[in-house]
């Protein structure tokens, strides 16, 4: 699907199959679309390219009242008159659902995100967290095809927000409803998609399993999103045997065979995680530096290099250094990125 | 594009709401009738001013501007203006010298007996000016002041100052408290604060209070009604004089006194509308509601 | 006490003082709050003294006596709630939906805004003025319905008291119109959007999501507007039938100051006004606060 707001396109060509029961990610940062993506869904927007189909019906014609998705808000859109139990109930209310049901079923969910003791209170008695839950019972208790939350936790504290975050890991375990999630949190949507989907701009940057777009960014965007801090520009040379690259940037030189994503010979884009680069002396990708700064981390420090030539580096290690100290860096050459000089 | 995605979803839910049904052509259908007839009130008595004779029939005989002239001089008009003017201007002035202040310390300060002060501000615009004003005029009449300027000014400013006092209050909520003290740190005194910092800040709020109050003013009539005499009385006040006494006017010259009742006030809406929204105007009753 | 206990308990009270907001700045309250003092609610308390002391002597409740022993005068509160009731709800209903239409179109919003105000600022003198010929029976209305075919005989507008509501219609409306917009807008949008991917059609989120947040709302410009409708005067002295039914509180209050320069007796009437409208006003406030009349932004935002 697409959809173009005038001459300005928010998203374009977003094509996705998603299988029942999957959980996917919207990822990416703001303004890349991911929020039209699930209105688009909702029906809350129109598209204005492509369809959507469920179970080979066409769906993207129909108001989204008809669509039977439920929608998790970010900023939870409870109905303040109501109680938690009336918000719960009012989905199955609209459909005309018999009361012993509606009540059978509204206390199941009301047990199942742990709201009993606060159930016949009003939103605004409640607390932050307290409220998502009541959006997220909202949102299933109806058991919809497909449930859609859209940057559900970006409102809470970080401690709150990992709680929830298991919340809503459990209860896609427990109910198996497939889900689309938007966030533009990268640890958020590495612990609970099944699949991500990493946009910018409007553009699909990569489709994966967590896993393959952590270890595997595509491109220079995906990378820098999944926290491949060191981009580096370098030269890339020519002669080498195939998936070994050799680089080479005032004073280092390194060898990758990582990602070789449409690179060519001259200038490139080398993209390195600051976990990957070990301090030890190698024979291999060799890197001369002086410590410049140590943030203690706690179970690991955050370090920041300067090379003789006077690039930074930024490296993760549970080794204690010393400011001013002189050292060496390895990296092993399969975590080495190389990207074009341009983005994407 | 976040901002957008927002407002583009409202709007498109709601226009599927209505641009298919047809509840939305009813709506409209009213919409017009208000306005076709309110049109076919006031061109009832813009018409007939400029008629000769109008008996029967969907238009006067003949068109003259002669009842113009007369009721020029008949009803003093220019001298009506002048009294309108003066009274609407000291008003003007005396509501937003005073009530700025009171703003100010209502917006800025909680202390006890604040709500009974709150309410002391209130009561004059909840009540209708014909319930406070009957008391009033007594006293304005006790003290002499009965059917001069000054008896009209002192009971016009009665719901103007609250007036000011409501528009302002919020005004001056929305100006974050620690400016004023970052002009502290910078060595301001209080003085200073007030000219340098606060009143450019809230000049859009003394306008819209200002412009207000002249709306208000021009065409209140129950207060003035009350406490003029014949030399004190505005246009509205004159303009209702003139229609009682119909049966010793032409109504042509009625109806040409209103005419210039109505440009004086559009004149001064116009002038309004440039400056202040529209919604502004009742807003008073919404801050009314929120406190 | 010595020089420091006393400066001590001098910094004790300056510290209470600050602690609850007093200090030389509500100086700068004084000058508006007198002059409510001395023109407002002295002269209210005055007049409601006044009016315990009726021109002929005849009592403390002499003039409430006389009124509510006069049939003719008596009638006049039956006149004014049999005008302002109807006005007041016929206003605030027909302002729903206009409200809800306008509430997202920005288009044709500020014109219709703009064009509304001119009725309020006219003011009820000159809306009256021209209602008098408008709907007068060779009046313009009249003619166009006659023409039409839709009446047979010139209806009968002037001179009774539906040629006061219909002013009180044509410069009520507008105000509670946009005091109504105003209130439809403060409910946050995303509640029906969520009330729809719930399964509620246009109407359902009207009924079960706007509307119930709307009421609080409803219930205030309700109440303003039977305020200015329970004391109307010049239309009903210049469309009405002052001596009849159109003899309205206010009209017999200032008949009592015109005709009888009883400042007594108009000040009881004045009393009695003021009492009936505090006492609606007073009942609607306490049905509102049944209602829910919370925040309308929908959770922590």
């Amino acid at each position: 699907m697409s959809r173009a707001f005038g001459k300005s396109v928010a998203l374009s060509n977003l094509s996705l199959t998603i299988g029942n029961g999957e959980f996917v990610a919207l990822l990416g940062p703001s303004g890349c679309g991911k929020s039209t993506a699930l209105n688009c869904l909702a029906g809350l927007l129109p598209l204005t390219a492509g369809s959507i189909y469920l179970d080979g019906r066409r769906i993207d014609t129909l108001p989204p009242e008809r669509r039977d998705f439920g929608m998790v808000f970010q900023n939870y859109a409870l109905f303040p008159h109501l109680t938690v139990r009336q918000n719960i109930g009012f989905g199955l209310k609209i459909k005309k659902t018999p009361k012993p049901e509606i009540e059978r079923r509204v206390n199941a969910a009301i047990d199942l995100v742990q709201l009993s003791l606060h159930a016949d209170k009003h939103p605004n008695q409640l607390s932050g967290g307290q409220q998502q839950r009541v959006a997220i019972a909202r949102a299933i208790v109806i058991e919809p095809q497909v449930v859609l939350m859209d940057e559900p936790l970006s409102n809470l504290d970080a401690k709150l927000r990992h709680e929830m975050r298991s919340e809503i890991k459990r209860l896609h375990h427990e109910l198996g409803l497939t889900t689309v999630y938007v966030t533009h949190d990268q640890e958020e949507a590495l612990s609970l998609a099944d699949r991500l989907v990493v946009l910018h701009d409007g553009k699909v940057q990569q489709i994966g399993t967590p896993e393959d777009v952590y270890m595997n960014p595509i491109n220079s965007f995906v990378a820098d999103f999944m926290g491949y801090r060191n981009l580096i520009s370098m030269e890339l040379l020519a002669g080498g045997s195939t998936n070994k690259y050799s680089l080479t940037s005032s004073g280092i030189d390194l060898t990758a065979s990582g990602i070789f994503s449409g690179a060519t010979v001259g200038k490139v884009l080398v993209a390195i995680r600051p976990e990957d680069l070990l301090i030890e002396k190698s024979s291999k990708n060799n890197i001369a530096c002086t410590v410049k700064t140590i943030e203690y981390q706690g179970k690991d420090f955050a370090v920041e290099v300067s090379t003789v030539q006077g690039f930074v580096i930024y490296v993760r290690t549970p080794i204690r250094l010393e400011i001013g100290e002189k050292t060496n860096l390895t990296v092993r050459p399969e975590r080495v990125m190389v990207y074009p000089e341009s983005n994407n | 594009m976040t901002i957008q995605d927002t407002t583009e979803v409202s709007n498109s839910v709601s226009r599927k709401i209505f641009v298919k049904s047809p509840f939305g052509w009813v709506i409209w259908a009213s919409v017009a009738f208000f306005f076709i007839n309110l049109l076919g009130v006031i061109g009832t008595v813009v018409v007939s001013s400029f008629g000769t004779e109008w008996f029967d029939g969907w238009l006067p005989s003949g068109w003259t501007m002669k009842f113009y002239t007369t009721a020029w001089h008949d009803y003093q008009v220019p001298n009506l203006l002048r009294v309108t003017l003066q009274v609407a201007l000291a008003v003007v002035l005396i509501s937003i010298l005073v009530g700025t202040p009171a703003a100010y310390v209502l917006a800025r300060r909680d202390f006890p007996g604040k709500k009974l002060l709150m309410l002391s501000f209130l009561l004059p615009i909840m009540l209708p000016p014909i319930t406070y004003g009957i008391p009033l005029a007594t006293f304005i009449y006790r003290l002499n002041l009965g059917g001069t300027l000054t008896g009209v000014i002192v009971a016009n400013t009665v719901p103007a100052i609250p007036f000011v006092i409501l528009v302002l209050s919020p005004f001056i909520e929305q100006i974050d408290p620690k400016i004023e003290a970052a002009a502290r740190m910078c060595g301001a005194t209080t003085r200073q604060i007030f000219i340098k910092i606060l009143t450019p800040l809230i000049i859009p709020g003394l306008l819209a209070a200002a412009l207000l109050v002249l709306v208000q003013t021009v065409a209140l009539f129950e207060l003035t009604y009350l406490v003029s005499g014949p030399g004190s009385n505005t246009l509205v006040v004159a303009l209702y004089y003139a229609v009682f006494a119909s049966g010793i006017r032409p109504y042509q010259a009625i109806s040409a006194m209103a005419v210039f009742y109505m440009l004086t006030t559009l004149f001064i809406l116009i002038v309004a509308l440039r400056y202040v929204n529209p919604t502004q105007m009742v807003s008073q009753a919404r801050s009314v509601d929120t406190k | 006490m010595s020089a420091i206990d006393a400066s001590k308990s001098s910094l004790n009270l300056k510290s209470w003082l600050a602690e609850h907001g007093i200090d030389r700045l509500l100086f700068l309250v004084i000058p508006a709050f007198l002059a409510m003092l001395t023109f407002f609610i002295y002269p209210t308390i005055y007049g409601t003294y006044l009016s315990f002391h009726p021109m002929d002597k005849s009592g403390a409740l002499g003039n409430y006596r006389s009124f509510f022993g006069d049939p003719y005068m008596r009638d006049s509160i039956w006149n004014t709630f049999r005008i302002a009731l109807p006005v007041s709800v016929i206003n605030v209903f027909a302002a729903i939906p206009l409200a809800v239409r306008l509430r997202h179109r920005v288009r044709g919003k500020r014109t219709i805004n703009t064009l509304l105000v001119i009725p309020m600022s006219l003011g009820t003198v000159l809306i009256a003025e021209g209602l008098s010929a408008y709907l007068a029976p060779n009046g313009w209305l009249n003619r166009t319905l006659l023409a039409t075919g839709i009446i047979s005989q010139p209806l009968q507008l002037l001179h009774n008291f539906w040629g006061v509501m219909i002013s009180l219609l044509i410069t009520g409306f507008p105000f509670a119109f946009l005091l109504t917009l105003s209130y439809i807008s403060g409910i946050n949008p995303k509640m029906e959007e969520a009330a729809s991917t719930l399964g509620a059609t246009p109407w359902q989120r009207f009924r079960y999501i706007t509307f119930p947040l709307l009421t609080p709302g409803l219930a205030i410009t309700f109440c303003l507007n039977f305020v200015l409708a329970f004391s109307v005067f010049p239309s009903a002295n210049l469309l009405g039938n002052p001596a009849g039914d159109s003899h309205v509180l206010a009209v017999a209050a200032a008949q009592a100051i015109s005709s009888k320069y009883d400042y007594s007796m108009a000040s009881a009437i004045s009393v009695i006004t003021g009492v009936l409208e505090l006492a609606v006003v007073a009942i609607v406030l306490i049905m509102r606060s049944r209602l829910y009349s919370g925040s309308t932004s929908g959770g922590k935002g």
